[in-house]
């Protein structure tokens, strides 16, 4: 067959169920109360995170959102530091300074969950002109949703990335919703893709409830990048199952059932199940000892993450600064 | 050692800097082909390059975040915002983004960007590319702010800024770049958080930076001739503030009168009135004084600027009054 290997298959399918299985898990801890703060969970979007990181290589640099789990997750994030971070363990990915919108994995390339939305993409577009500036062959992605592409932080960086030709890829999560307006009262035009020409580059309209559709416009729109064909933009069609924040979906006044139905329909996992099933790539069997494997690594997470000790609040100074001025509070 | 101009030590601490560590390169509005509009980057273009010296759109925020997503990867940017009005318009990647991230990520970002700017009014041009926003910065955890008023303290400074692994924000006064002082050719540091007393004397202690030091040292001179004895006290660095210094100033002159070009309320001054009066309350004669603009936009006209900008008669007036009490 044409189109992605069976490992390929495999492998955005792992990173579609860690996703999910750690995001559910997430939200019924919020839910229950053993979580500060509101999260934003990712739930419905996986192909997206899952299509674009399976494209990337290890040393390509991911911008995020306030909407951020998914990303880190895909990118390889460690379930149990994440878990850990969400609850403001010290054990956490930032040691509980940052929480659910700014989770991070340098090492790894992901350069942070953001809270303002928008704030990431500028951070992207610097990361490729580091890429550029080394010619190290590598891309970076800055992920966003369709709201942020009305506000001008993401103008001003997709005009720079491709006034400067830098190895960029604009992935936008459109899910229809920013926070709770519909899309289509906040733009007057159909298809966010459509600013893309606008800034010179190309634009790619791509199902995002479809994994292998991401990976492939990924692996496209990277590979034009590493060559010095400068940015792209991909807009990604997709949809939270829940709400903005939290997990519920019943009554929410602002997205009918039907149509929320609708989108469920298209849950992407179980879709790509099918797929490789019928490819070949796996057996229900193997499906099912994937799913029992991550949902251990899930559970294994949240022991960690409710054994794992508070900050010390002595440590509130720490990392404001680097190098000696760091814990140096203005007397 | 020899005599450069303010902008001169500026534009030799970036070139030498720029020769010794390739991570470094300067990103900005206009700073590449034209050297910047105030020429602070003359000649490095054709030295360093396209890739080095980038010419960028007129996008604030973008710029900003460029170097914070390089920096983020082991570059060591100079970020030039043209104005420091236009910090304004950068600022929720200045504040939000570039002061918070290391925090935010528990420690373990480094972010060395530094932030290059023109403040300060005196030339009309009025009130949206005259400001002196440094209060502002000052306020936000995470960033380092340094207002040097020498030639030799422009390139100590921004030497320390490139080397610091922080987000730092260096200001240049547009009055003062033609002030000449002596500039070593070599590389060397001001360190950042470091006053400097400037001169010394026993009866009244001036705290200041940027441009107003010479105003400031312009009064000392004056009241020299009526015997008062004014210390003198560059701050250099408005975050973070040498309070020692100050204070062990203001318990051995017992007066202090501070002197900036920002509004009055709630600027620097109000902060080391603050720490002073915490750290050396018993030691003082009168209440701390502040000399500083009112509070309204920079205005255009010469008439109402140079009504508007603090100077060396009125700092020493300010002074008189403070020794009259007590």
């Amino acid at each position: 067959m044409t189109g992605p290997s069976h490992e390929v298959l495999r492998d955005i399918h792992r990173r579609m169920v860690r996703i999910r299985l750690f995001e559910e898990a997430a939200g019924r801890i919020s839910e229950a109360g053993r979580m500060p703060g509101f999260i934003h969970l990712y739930v419905g979007q996986e192909a997206v995170a899952a299509g674009v990181c399976t494209a990337l290589r290890d040393d390509d640099q991911v911008s995020s959102t306030h909407r951020g789990h998914g990303h880190l997750v895909a990118k390889g994030g460690d379930l149990s530091r994440m878990m850990a971070e969400l609850m403001g363990k010290a054990t956490g990915y930032c040691g509980g300074k940052g929480g659910s919108m700014h989770v991070c994995d340098l090492d790894l390339n992901m350069l942070g969950a953001n809270g303002i939305v928008g704030g990431g993409v500028p951070i992207a577009v610097g990361a490729g002109f580091a890429n550029k500036y080394r010619a190290n062959g590598a891309v970076s992605v800055a992920f966003f949703g369709d709201g942020a592409t009305n506000i001008g932080a993401f103008h001003e960086a997709a005009n720079m990335a491709a006034a400067l030709q830098l190895p960029v890829l604009f992935v936008c999560e459109n899910n229809e919703y920013g926070e709770y307006t519909p899309r289509y009262l906040t733009m007057a035009i159909d298809d966010v893709v459509e600013r893309a020409p606008a800034y010179g580059m190309p634009g790619t309209m791509v199902d995002g409830m479809d994994p292998v559709a991401v990976f492939e416009a990924t692996t496209a729109a990277a590979a034009r990048a590493r060559a010095g064909g400068g940015p792209s933009f991909m807009e990604c069609k997709t949809y939270r199952f829940y709400n903005h924040h939290g997990v519920q979906t019943l009554g929410m006044k602002y997205r009918s059932d039907d149509e929320l139905n609708q989108w469920r329909a298209k849950d992407p996992i179980p879709r790509h199940e099918d797929l490789m099933v019928g490819a070949g790539a796996m057996t229900p069997d193997g499906i099912e000892a994937v799913r029992a494997e991550i949902a251990a690594e899930v559970e294994a997470a949240i022991d960690f993450a409710e054994q794992s000790p508070l900050p010390d609040p002595d440590d509130l100074l720490d990392g404001v600064y680097s190098g000696p001025a760091d814990q140096r509070q203005p007397l | 050692m020899a005599e450069l101009t303010y902008l001169k030590a500026f534009n030799q601490g970036v070139r030498q800097m720029m020769d010794a560590d390739s991570d470094i390169f300067v990103v900005g509005e206009d700073v590449g082909r034209k050297g910047g509009v105030f020429g602070s980057f003359a000649g490095l273009f054709d030295e360093f390059g396209e890739l080095r010296m980038v010419d960028t759109p007129i996008s604030e925020q973008a710029i900003v975040g460029l170097g914070i997503g390089a920096a983020v990867c082991g570059l060591r940017p100079v970020v030039d915002l043209m104005f420091m009005d236009f910090v304004l318009v950068a600022m929720d990647q200045l504040a939000n983004q570039a002061a918070k991230l290391k925090y935010l990520f528990g420690g373990s970002a480094r972010l060395p960007v530094t932030i290059t700017t023109n403040g300060g009014a005196g030339l009309s041009a009025a009130a949206q590319h005259s400001q002196s926003l440094e209060a502002m910065l000052c306020h936000v955890p995470g960033l380092k702010v340094v207002m040097p008023s020498t030639p030799y303290d422009m390139k100590g400074l921004m030497v320390s800024c490139l080397r610091d692994d922080n987000p730092t924000v260096l200001v240049k006064h547009k009055r003062m770049y033609g002030v000449k002082g002596d500039v070593p050719a070599e590389l060397y540091e001001v360190p950042i958080g470091e006053a400097h007393v400037v001169r010394p004397g026993a009866d009244v202690t001036v705290v200041a930076y940027s441009r107003m030091v010479s105003e400031s040292l312009a009064a000392a001179d004056q009241l020299a001739a009526e015997g008062i004895g004014c210390e003198v006290i560059d701050l250099r660095s408005v975050q973070p503030i040498d309070t020692e210094t100050v204070v062990a100033s203001a318990r051995k002159t017992n007066r202090i009168v501070v002197v900036h070009e920002a509004v009055r309320f709630a600027g620097l001054g109000a902060e080391i009135a603050a720490q002073v009066s915490e750290h050396a309350f018993d030691y003082l004669d009168a209440p701390v004084a502040r000399v500083a603009a009112p509070f309204t936009p920079v205005p255009f006209s010469p008439a109402l600027e140079s009504r508007y900008v603090p100077d060396a008669p009125r700092i020493a007036a300010q002074i008189r009054t403070t020794l009259d009490r007590g």
